[in-house]
């Protein structure tokens, strides 16, 4: 038995909790949702789940550090500073040169998992 | 719903329960983001229980046997073996970080008295070799018991060294290391039917690999536009057919399955077959393409049927009918008017998977508040449980979870607003055989058993 359009029709009943008005309005949730999505971000893309996502998605764990032009920055500079990334420590890119502080620490010694027992050392 | 491989639902006219088995893992609130498990499997038995963490690290749990002295500890899971599987890397060329994380665990079918599986993070997958050993040789001629050499003008007669039993040594070593053959994230690995070939998917591309050979693997999808510009979808999850060795499938983030025969060509990119849920245009949001991604595809055992999960629901589908699924059952349909806050801190991309009972007839998947779903296809009946501390008492039955999604909230009912996004059931293990269930509930592993009252 095939369920028809979840958000049109009522769904088919398979224990479920009954949802009564709330599933005959399926439709208007969604809507209501992405209503409030876009008044918060009035300049979110056209394109829903496009290319951004997906983007975003491939370039996971890229790290952006160029000891080239930190320490060129740093040499022009000389006593200041260098601006450091600020909150959002995982988009370090733009025009801000990263900084051995921004990049998040590589993780310290292995130890065995605490579902084998393991103690933390 | 009796029987191996039964699975179900309380809520039927038969006794059958869900109870409580055991928990592994820490108490502690404060989870290290290295203890959080990424992949639950059981071996083709059901003897063995491998998990994956954020660290790298594999632990294989083994079932102990029926022991009339303790019989309580019968079908307990004991930890077998644990090794550092990947670890953290760093690629120079790319400044790309290579999480050590383990995606996937994929046991092999035993062969022999040695285990084997293969385990993989974003970038390398490797085979491993679990092997028992409980002798040792004693009785050199030219070493001592403890090692020192002996001097060998000293040695005036000759002896064969002899087998004594020792203390059982589980040893886990690499055998194959599969490196350097994907540009994007490892999001699959499926050993084949034929037991000499498997295949790794990312998020463009899927590879055949032969498990002899680490120097080479053939492309068998290649998805990457010419122009990333215009990339429109990745591939989400893929696996082989249980039976039929030519046959694999892989969803895609646009909720789409494409079935391919490799005896057709030596690039899949053409599909054989084409699965999709048509969508009623006048529904569509912004919302619709995101939830409609597949986090997860898996096989019936039987080889007849395939299940996807997309963010709401998990559908079941005939190979034969490429129109539309067969079952469609809903998760947790009351998010659906959450998809706002859900979008904003970033849980419409968790990852549920899903897992068919050993006989086909139950399907079970994670939600959230630690809160997982199974669903009968025989009864049509479904149910929500819980993973937690506090229905921990042993073979304690579990007690059935509601969701209230109107005003009037009843005793024992939780409302959608009091749900904990951050306890995720993402990762689920159902016995091959047996009515026995793994549940990862973030550092916590929790295995139930299915009684019949």
């Amino acid at each position: 038995m095939s369920q028809k359009q979840e958000e049109e029709n009522p769904a088919e009943e398979t224990g479920e909790e009954k949802q009564d008005t709330q599933e005959k309005e399926g439709i208007l949730p969604e809507r209501a949702e992405e209503a409030k999505l876009k008044a918060k971000y009035p300049s979110l893309g056209q394109k829903p789940g496009g290319s951004d996502f997906l983007m975003k998605r491939l370039q996971k764990g890229q790290k952006y550090f160029d000891s080239g032009d930190y320490n060129m920055a740093k040499a022009k500079m000389k006593n200041k500073q260098l601006p450091s990334a600020g909150p959002d420590k995982s988009l370090v890119t733009g025009d801000h040169i990263p900084t051995p502080q921004d990049l998040p620490q590589r993780k310290s010694s292995l130890v065995t998992s605490k579902l084998a027992g393991g103690q933390v050392e | 719903m009796a029987g191996a491989g039964g699975g179900g639902c309380p809520a039927g006219g038969n006794d059958f329960q869900w109870c409580f088995s055991q928990v592994k893992g820490a108490i502690d609130e404060d989870v290290a983001e290295a203890d959080i498990i990424s992949t639950v499997e059981f071996n083709y038995s059901g003897d063995l229980l491998a998990t994956g963490d954020k660290g790298g690290r594999v632990v294989i749990f083994q079932r102990e046997q029926e022991n009339k002295s303790r019989p309580h500890s019968r079908g307990e899971y004991n930890v077998y073996s644990t090794f550092q599987s990947h670890e953290p890397e760093f690629d120079y060329l790319k400044s790309l970080e290579i999480e050590e994380k383990i995606n996937k665990i994929r046991w092999l079918p035993q062969q022999n008295a040695a285990h084997f599986l293969l385990s993989t993070n974003d970038k390398t997958i490797k085979l491993w070799k679990i092997s028992e050993r409980d002798k040792r040789a004693e009785g050199y001629n030219l070493k001592d018991e403890d090692g020192r050499l002996r001097d060998p003008f000293r040695i005036t007669a000759l002896r064969v060294p002899i087998l004594k039993p020792m203390d059982l040594m589980v040893e886990a070593s690499p055998r194959r290391i599969f490196a350097n053959a994907h540009t994007y994230h490892i999001n699959s690995i499926s050993v084949n039917s034929d037991h000499e070939t498997y295949l790794s998917a990312d998020d463009l591309r899927i590879n055949l690999w032969h498990l002899e050979i680490t120097d080479r693997s053939f492309n068998i999808v290649d998805i990457k536009p010419a122009n990333m510009e215009e990339l429109t979808e990745v591939i989400t999850a893929a696996e082989f057919h249980p039976h039929q060795c030519n046959v694999f499938v892989y969803s895609s983030s646009k909720g789409t399955i494409r079935l391919c025969d490799m005896r057709s060509s030596a690039l899949c990119d053409r599909h054989s077959k084409f699965f999709e849920e048509p969508e009623d245009p006048s529904s569509r949001s912004f919302f619709s393409e995101i939830i409609s991604s597949i986090s997860d595809v898996k096989f019936s055992h039987s080889g007849r049927y395939m299940m996807s999960r997309d963010y709401l629901s998990v559908k079941v589908w005939d190979l034969n009918m490429e129109s539309r699924p067969l079952e469609t059952h809903q998760v947790h349909e009351y998010l659906r008017s959450k998809l706002c806050s859900l979008y904003e801190n970033d849980c419409i991309f968790d990852k549920f998977e899903c897992c068919w009972n050993g006989s086909d007839s139950a399907i079970m998947t994670g939600s959230y508040n630690n809160f997982f779903r199974m669903f009968d296809r025989d009864t049509r009946r479904d149910v929500t449980l819980e993973a937690s501390r506090e229905s921990s008492k042993p073979r304690a039955s579990l007690k059935p979870r509601k969701v209230c999604t109107g005003g009037k909230r009843k005793k024992d009912e939780i409302s959608v607003d009091s749900l904990d996004f951050n306890k995720k059931i993402l990762h689920t293990a159902w016995h091959p055989a047996d009515s026995v269930i793994a549940v990862a509930a973030t550092n916590n592993l929790y295995i139930f058993q299915g009684k019949i009252n």
